[in-house]
């Protein structure tokens, strides 16, 4: 438990002007209005919109608000915020299930597009899992762009786990097809594939992933798989459309949030868990290893919401 | 998707506010409620909205509106014209060193916002203006950054200066600059590390390079995804730094990029390149004009306010209608409204700018209207004698084969015009009020 406290703790503080900002404004918002009407749920919007969580959502929650403020019979502004933090949380709650590829045999397939932290995040990833006694190898599937290789090596051999990977402008199926073999005859408990990074309205990057995809299925068919979309913290309403392109040709297990040490207050991942279902499972807060956790829902909100 | 239906829900708004002379506040708020949103869902900071759209209602209240466009349109035209404004006109482009000094260029952003693709880009740039560049890898931080770098600029045909990953960032810089002064390399670009605004260590290396070294450029590179924070960050390091200019990369995706609008709003620095794809090929001199009418996301319906704008010749509009209300219109009004279409750049160029209008559209309309049709049209007219041009009734079988004869078509063609022509003299007979309503609206000639 010391090593989550601390880890939260980063969080905060990397947060720190960011909930100075967001918590002022929903202070000012709760503690500054006496009663709720327009004008209050008027700043309440902007606050929301300001926080990345985007138009829509933000008018989703507003009007569950209001009706709960019907049936309710609330009459303080404090007692909306109750209930906004109680409905976040409840919506960003994750399955049992979620956190089963890591005790299983399977590929974990990482997509998303350029510069999200997707090499960083394996990295994180396979050391978190090697600390956890699996055995685990990384395939750098990501051949176009320089040295991405290069790069997933290096987190490789921090990690102190297996590596497999192609010449720049191989073909990405031709590395995955190579790792699945060697992962099934070194016994390997978690294969983590990397992907190029690729803007998701570009048709033929998207058809190379599904390509992908069929290798895995037809040369591992027993493994269990899991496929998180790698999105940026600090992306504003894009995000949403990077989830929604990418689901269309793959099946999106989960969300791994990056870059939370800014001033960006991620509730871009309210956005999506609202409107695609997706659940976030992980969160990235910096540049070390250790820097990437389970998502934790309450820790989150309440991050985002309380004042220490 | 999110943004597809802007044009549309814009187009909802204004159907109910046609005919109306003048904006009414009514008319501003409703469709600036629209805007406010689409500018949102651009990820343009609420707060610069905010702004914006109060200055636009101030603005938009009570004007005119403009010959040929609804009261919608009109809102629009004023919400463009501050956005361009607020975004630049001018194409702006990075400080070349003047006297033999050298031209410095640091480049300064998040993790992962495209630096070292971009620098690498930027250098390929500037040696196609026929600068000898020289690329130096700064970050030491990121695994295989330098690698990176060393194959990009390969790539470029540019030389990479390193001292690896040991040496201080400072120490690289000004050991760069002595090689770049002895080896005769007029542009340096230094690569620097990603990192976050609010990281004082990073952002102090940042200072001392530039307190060792005189940089000429600071130039942030910034992904045109950035949500609501893009406004924190380009602040802080405008703060910090000091920068001179902006690049903005990823904007080949299908994002918005309201980030852009942004950041110039908040820091008033020109956005210098814009990045449009992952090939190093793809960096191009930005347009702040073109952008924001893709922020705005309302497509090529601002060309074609700006086009009927500037291109038609009002006078002669407001003479045309009233003959067309007359009924008097004759061959050399008609041939007057066509050449008024072409300098609109044709039908099918006008029809394409409003939207709307999908390709399968365009094919059938294309069918019905070309613009070859047309061309054949003004050689009949210009076949014609002074004479027939302003009393069409001299039209006889004899004169008719003699003006096919001269715009080389075929008879059945000339007749076929000619009875369409009296048609639609007919139709204007019984529908004056449709063309401009007295305000000099512009009668298209089919």
């Amino acid at each position: 438990m010391a090593e989550k406290i601390t880890f939260w703790q980063r969080l905060i503080k990397g947060l720190t002007k960011t909930r100075d900002n967001f918590i002022k404004s929903m202070d000012y918002v709760f503690n500054g209005f006496t009663n709720i009407d327009d004008d209050f749920y008027e700043e309440l919007e902007e606050v929301l919109i300001m926080g990345d969580i985007g138009v829509r959502t933000t008018e989703n929650i507003i009007d569950d608000l209001k009706d709960a403020v019907k049936k309710e019979h609330i009459k303080e502004p404090q007692e909306c915020k109750d209930f906004l933090i109680n409905e976040i949380k409840q919506q960003m709650a994750l399955d049992e299930t979620s956190y089963d590829f890591e005790n299983k045999t399977s590929v974990v397939l990482v997509i998303g597009v350029n510069g999200v932290g997707k090499t960083t995040t394996i990295g994180k990833l396979a050391g978190k899992l090697k600390a956890n006694g699996k055995k685990v190898m990384v395939a750098g599937a990501d051949t176009f762009r320089a040295a991405a290789s290069d790069q997933l090596k290096e987190w490789a051999e921090r990690a102190g786990v297996d590596f497999v990977g192609g010449p720049e402008g191989s073909d990405p199926a031709a590395v995955v097809y190579d790792a699945v073999h060697a992962a099934k005859a070194r016994g390997v408990d978690v294969l983590l594939v990397d992907t190029a990074g690729r803007l998701h309205n570009k048709k033929n990057l998207m058809n190379e992933l599904s390509k992908i995809g069929n290798t895995i299925s037809k040369e591992f068919p027993e493994a269990y798989r899991e496929t998180l979309i790698v999105l940026d913290g600090t992306t504003g309403q894009n995000a949403l459309v990077q989830a929604k392109e990418f689901s269309e040709v793959t099946d999106i297990s989960g969300i791994v949030l990056t870059k939370l040490d800014g001033t960006a207050k991620g509730g871009i991942a309210i956005a999506i868990q609202s409107e695609l279902k997706l659940p976030v499972k992980y969160i990235g807060v910096g540049e070390s290893i250790d820097d990437l956790e389970k998502f934790n829902p309450e820790e989150f909100v309440n991050a985002l919401f309380y004042s220490e | 998707m999110a943004f597809d239906s802007l044009s549309e829900k814009l187009q909802g708004v204004f159907k109910n506010l046609r005919s109306k002379g003048r904006l009414s506040e009514a008319d501003v708020k409703a469709a600036l409620k629209e805007v406010k949103m689409a500018l949102l869902e651009a990820d343009v900071n609420f707060k610069v909205v905010k702004q914006f759209t109060n200055a636009v209602t101030e603005r938009a209240i009570g004007s005119d509106v403009m010959n040929g466009l609804n009261p919608g349109q009109m809102v629009i035209k004023i919400v463009n014209e501050e956005l361009v404004s607020l975004m630049g006109s001018e194409v702006t482009d990075i400080t070349f060193g003047t006297g033999g000094a050298i031209t410095t260029i640091m480049m300064v952003g998040l993790q992962g916002a495209g630096k070292t693709t971009t620098t690498a880009k930027l250098a390929g740039k500037v040696k196609q203006k026929g600068k000898k560049p020289l690329l130096v890898a700064c970050d030491i931080y990121r695994p295989a950054a330098i690698e990176q770098l060393q194959v990009n600029g390969k790539k470029q045909d540019v030389e990479v200066f390193s001292l690896g990953d040991k040496e201080k960032p400072v120490k690289i810089a000004k050991e760069a600059m002595d090689y770049a002064k002895k080896n005769g390399f007029d542009v340096v670009i230094f690569d620097t590390a990603g990192r976050l605004h609010i990281d004082e260590d990073m952002m102090n290396e940042l200072e001392s390079i530039k307190s060792n070294i005189d940089i000429l450029n600071t130039i942030l590179v910034v992904d045109a995804m950035t949500g609501q924070d893009a406004v924190n960050v380009s602040s802080t390091f405008d703060e910090k730094i000091g920068i001179d200019g902006v690049i903005i990369t990823k904007l080949d995706g299908d994002t918005r990029g309201g980030a852009a609008l942004s950041i110039k709003a908040v820091t008033g620095k020109p956005i210098l390149y814009a990045g449009m794809g992952e090939k190093l090929s793809d960096l191009e001199q930005f347009h702040p004009d073109r952008m924001a009418s893709r922020i705005l996301g309302m497509g090529d319906v601002l060309s074609l306010i700006e086009k009927a704008e500037a291109e038609i010749d009002k006078d002669a509009a407001l003479k045309l209608s009233k003959k067309v209300k007359k009924a008097s219109f004759d061959f050399n009004d008609y041939l007057l409204s066509m050449e008024q279409m072409k300098k609109l750049g044709g039908l099918s160029s006008i029809l394409g700018m409003m939207p709307g209008m999908n390709s399968s559209q365009m094919a059938q309309l294309e069918g019905a209207v070309d613009d070859k049709k047309l061309s054949h049209i003004e050689a009949i007219i210009l076949s014609m004698t002074p004479a027939e041009r302003e009393n069409p009734k001299l039209l006889n079988p004899s004169r008719k084969h003699r003006i096919a004869a001269g715009a080389g078509l075929d008879i059945a063609e000339v007749n076929r015009f000619v009875k369409q022509f009296e048609q639609s003299k007919k139709m204007m007979k019984r529908m004056p009020n449709m063309m401009g309503k007295g305000k000099g609206g512009f009668p298209f000639p089919f």
